[in-house]
């Protein structure tokens, strides 16, 4: 049995049914991202497992044992929260130790585990000061050892990182996967940010209108979304009309060459027209061997990020998005000029509605 | 361009101009009069420096006013506070009606302000001797508050009549500061596993310590000054230090001002050390403010 399941999970608000039947079972030490656009129902489902919402109908079991009635104080979770929620009135040692104090754990055990966490988090010189006196990054870090001085069975992270600046994110998320990991602890962690469910999670649970749309791997995710919302939602997309020509074999034309798209047969008829979707960095800039279709691409924009180029080109009637590596000796196509685009049919993504 | 020495312009500081009527204002009906309580305790009648009538506060009746006067700030203050936030804490807590809260800031906003002589006449309408409430009290139900020892025109009739503006001032004071308290500060506390009774006493109150401690000081300021009410309700017979106060000014043969400056005077004298016992605690208790 998983150590934290959530079965036919359903959450009305008035009338509104923000959460519908979602179930996940989510195995111990394991890191599941829910991850999808504001109102998706991702933080109510956060909540109900916290204990700040009852769900309407449905359980929540944590380590075999049904919590679903429980208040929050009763469920040995530790959570960390957008806008910090650290004390004001208390120093970050006085902080981290809330949890064991109001448990009644003796002054000599709360001294010492305050000690361990804040090592953990590399602020053992900051005990004394208050959150007034701390940055961001540093203020988020006393709320993960605060969440985690009590040894919680389950961590909660409630877009813990949204209020910080890039590099402080980038930072600290990946001191919450490390420790994470140290720790072996079970971690829902709620995110609107795609690029970090990635590169955090061992599983991501795409949300959309109170349902699940796909739970899987960060690369399942990404490179075989079942949903077009997933595949919108998580990187970007560049969209294209193909016209079936052998559903047995999954041949298709673009723009005139022909393909041939994975998962055949194709449930499809010959002459229909199917929608396929293609990752930015599919689309290879030149004349490739591996390619099975060559087009021809009109580039209309140039963004140079650095190690990668983005460009954006009108291809096969569409405007795309295209990736590709910088190299020093090359530089990148001007905008306005024609360039050659490889493409191969095992790269497209065939999308249900 | 060169610039010419001593050719500066003396500029007309505008951005001073707005507060310019509060100064003013401040300066007549605040400052003077309070400079010229001040001189006049010390003073005699012809003008000459004196300590007479410093030293003729120390009598039985005047000490008395004063522990009256503290003790009925004291008690109203405390009791405006504890009702105040409750009813406060039920407005924005307590799952009470959201239609509710904003008739009760309303009404807090005019009882706040409901004093002198029609709150006394109101309350001697219906808690007096022959008030509504008390005659309906005793024929309805046979209580006789009377008899039970009440009286409007006494020390605890004074006490609930000040509480009819003294809570709904605390209400409309208290409840921006528990606005203030964050859903998640509650919330961060439950989860690492403390009650409602922890997360207030170890979270809530200590936050809020510096708003209560200074709206309790408010309210005493309040009660203390306050003479329409008292007067209106008991005439001169309550022994409280405005009253005194008013009987010395008021400008009979009977009359000393120059002691009812040394009363007011030691007043003053009382409210800055109330106020400075309010600061000290205050800044104690918010070490962690920015």
């Amino acid at each position: 049995m998983s150590f934290l399941t959530m079965t036919n999970l359903e959450k009305l608000f008035g009338q509104n049914r923000v959460v519908k039947d979602f179930s996940l079972s989510v195995e111990k030490g394991e890191f599941i991202s829910l991850l999808g656009p504001s109102g998706c129902g991702k933080t109510t489902v956060l909540r109900m497992v916290a204990g700040f919402e009852s769900p309407t109908a449905g359980g929540i079991t944590i380590d075999g044992k049904d919590v679903t009635g429980l208040k929050a104080n009763s469920r040995n979770i530790g959570m960390m929260f957008q806008a910090y929620a650290l004390f004001p009135n208390m120093t970050v040692a006085d902080n981290v130790a809330f949890g064991l104090k109001v448990k009644g754990a003796p002054r000599a055990e709360r001294d010492a585990r305050v000690a361990e966490m804040l090592a953990l988090i590399g602020l053992e010189d900051l005990g004394a000061r208050f959150p007034f006196q701390l940055s961001g990054g540093q203020q988020q870090r006393v709320a993960l050892a605060r969440a985690l001085a009590p040894r919680p069975s389950v961590l909660l992270l409630d877009e813990p990182l949204s209020a910080l600046d890039a590099k402080v994110r980038v930072s600290l998320r990946n001191q919450i996967r490390q420790i994470q990991q140290d720790l072996g602890i079970t971690t829902i962690f709620v995110t609107h940010d795609q690029e970090e469910a990635m590169s955090i999670s061992d599983r991501i649970v795409v949300m959309n209108g109170g349902v699940a749309d796909q739970v899987g791997a960060p690369f399942e995710i990404y490179n075989r979304p079942r949903t077009k919302f997933v595949a919108n939602f998580v990187g970007t997309l560049n969209t294209f009309e193909v016209e079936v020509t052998d559903p047995t074999t999954g041949r298709v034309t673009l723009a005139g060459q022909g393909l041939s798209l994975p998962n055949a047969p194709l449930a499809a008829h010959v002459g229909e027209k199917l929608s396929v979707a293609l990752r930015p960095e599919a689309l290879r800039l030149g004349r490739l061997p591996d390619a099975e279709a060559l087009l021809t691409a009109k580039v209309t924009d140039v963004n140079f990020m650095g190690s990668v180029i983005r460009l954006k080109a009108d291809l096969a009637g569409a405007a795309v998005s295209l990736d590709t590596f910088n190299r020093p000796d090359t530089p990148p196509p001007v905008v306005g000029s024609e360039v050659e685009v490889s493409l191969s049919g095992r790269d497209f993504i065939l999308l249900q509605a | 361009m060169p610039k010419q020495p001593g050719g500066q312009r003396l500029r007309l500081p505008l951005e001073w101009l707005g507060i310019l009527p509060f100064l003013i204002f401040a300066m007549l009906f605040l400052i003077m009069p309070t400079m010229k309580i001040v001189i006049g305790a010390f003073q005699t009648a012809d003008g000459s420096f004196t300590l007479q009538n410093l030293i003729d506060l120390n009598t039985d009746s005047i000490r008395s006013a004063y522990w009256t006067s503290l003790k009925l700030s004291f008690v109203t203050a405390l009791l405006g506070c504890a009702i105040g936030f409750a009813m406060a804490a039920a407005v924005v807590f307590g799952g009470i009606p959201k239609g509710v809260r904003n008739p009760l800031v309303t009404f807090s906003g005019v009882a706040s302000n409901f004093a002198g002589v029609p709150l006394a006449f109101a309350f001697i309408a219906t808690l007096g001797p022959v008030g509504l409430v008390t005659v309906w009290l005793r024929t309805e139900f046979g209580i006789n508050l009377r008899a039970m020892g009440f009286n409007l025109l006494s020390f605890w009739g004074l006490v609930i009549t000040y509480l009819f503006f003294q809570i709904p001032l605390m209400i409309l004071i208290i409840i921006p500061a528990l606005d203030g308290l964050k859903r998640e500060w509650r919330e961060a506390a439950a989860v690492l596993g403390a009650t409602g009774a922890q997360y207030w006493r170890m979270v809530a109150l200590p936050i809020l310590f510096p708003s209560l401690l200074g709206t309790f000081a408010l309210l005493f300021a309040n009660a203390f000054g306050a003479v329409a009410t008292a007067f209106a309700l008991t005439g001169p017979q309550l022994n409280i230090v405005p009253i005194k106060l008013f009987a010395q000014i008021r400008g009979d043969v009977l009359g000393n001002p120059n002691l009812g400056y040394a009363l007011a005077f030691g007043m003053i004298v009382i409210t800055a050390l109330a106020n400075f016992l309010y600061i000290w605690l205050r800044v104690r208790s918010e070490r962690w403010l920015k």
